[in-house]
């Protein structure tokens, strides 16, 4: 191996606490998200609607507010990467349209697919500032994302079609092999965000 | 597998094995050494080149990635912003040991062709991920923006 190569990963271990040491402590999980994602059957026997609801987006919830999905709805200007929430480095911003600074936009890095230890997706980008959901609770969230203001001028049927469908929402389950996937599948998710919506989108 | 890319202003048909980086490819099929490993996982940015007009880490795009693509390397950049930030870069003395050089000149030109007349909050985001062990950043920043001054007159 050449010289360089060793200096520059030398470069790379020695920013490595950094990395850590820039981490938001707000951003650390209290407790580990489930490991899966219950089917639709398991909140069937909640007759009361609300009730039922505020269960579904409690376990929606375990998606919302896994790592692959709040590190790309960041408080901040800047996204957040691995498993707990470390200030991605190099240091990047939201910029314009969520796609970076001008000469370090996001595809400067990540491809139309994952590569290596490198996520990727055509679209690949920051949610806008108004979607943050970093250090947000989940009653916060389920506001947040029924608000047209703040969720992208969405219906809710449009936001259950997004959560559903959506090929940048599907990455939060085939991350790199060095990322935890959110918990579930995409199309479990989608069920549940549907009967959320059928039971009245409670907030929890 | 056979990809057919245009780097530098000539096309090039070259066979490799799917998921090559587009480094190698450029260093070891192409013979274009002016573009540098570094760290190998987008960490320091020695690898940057431009890819249909933008910049991006050889390292960590795959060859299929730029497919049908125009990949400019630093052998073959030109324009006002490229003949500015070489001006600038030779007048100023920018480079040390050099090494991170070829990929701190395509970060700078890409700023410059988005952004003819960057602050220094601007210089500081574009180049951040462009590292430099010599440490020449204060250099690099008065560099661009003399380049950007060039090409304004």
């Amino acid at each position: 191996m050449s010289q360089p190569h060793w200096i520059a990963i030398l470069g790379v271990l020695l920013m490595a606490p950094l990395a850590v040491a820039q981490s938001n402590p707000d951003n650390a999980r209290s407790s580990s998200p489930s490991a899966t994602l219950q089917p639709l059957s398991a909140f069937a026997d909640i007759a009361d609607d609300t009730q039922r609801a505020r269960a579904l987006f409690a376990e929606i919830g375990k998606v919302i507010q896994h790592p692959r999905c709040v590190n790309c709805h960041p408080r901040t200007e800047r996204p957040l990467q691995g498993e707990a929430g470390a200030l991605h480095q190099p240091l990047v911003v939201r910029g314009a349209g969520g796609m970076g600074a001008a000469g370090m936009v996001c595809i400067t890095c990540h491809n139309a697919d994952n590569f290596r230890n490198v996520p990727g997706h055509p679209r690949w980008h920051l949610a806008p500032a108004e979607m943050a959901w970093e250090g947000k609770s989940l009653t916060e969230i389920c506001d947040q994302i029924k608000d047209r203001e703040r969720n992208g001028g969405k219906t809710l049927a449009e936001l259950g079609a997004h959560m559903a469908n959506d090929t940048l929402v599907a990455y939060g389950w085939r991350p790199p092999a060095h990322l935890e996937p959110a918990p579930g599948d995409q199309q479990r998710f989608g069920q549940l965000f549907h009967a959320w919506l059928e039971a009245g989108a409670h907030c929890p | 597998m056979a990809i057919t890319m245009t780097v530098n202003g000539v096309k090039q048909p070259v066979e490799v094995t799917p998921g090559t980086p587009l480094l190698w490819v450029l260093r070891d099929h192409l013979g274009l050494t002016g573009t540098k490993f570094g760290c190998g996982v987008a960490q320091c940015g020695a690898c940057t080149v431009h890819v249909n007009g933008l910049p991006r880490r050889a390292c960590v795009t795959p060859i299929e990635a730029v497919a049908n693509g125009e990949v400019t390397t630093i052998e073959g950049v030109s324009g006002p912003e490229a003949d500015a930030i070489r001006n600038a870069w030779q007048a100023i003395d920018v480079p040390q040991c050099g090494y991170c050089q070829s990929g701190q000149i395509m970060s700078a030109i890409a700023l410059l062709q988005a952004k003819p007349t960057p602050s220094d909050d601007d210089i500081d985001l574009a180049m951040n991920g462009n590292l430099c062990r010599c440490a020449t950043y204060m250099r690099i920043r008065r560099a661009i923006k003399t380049a950007a001054k060039e090409i304004k007159s």
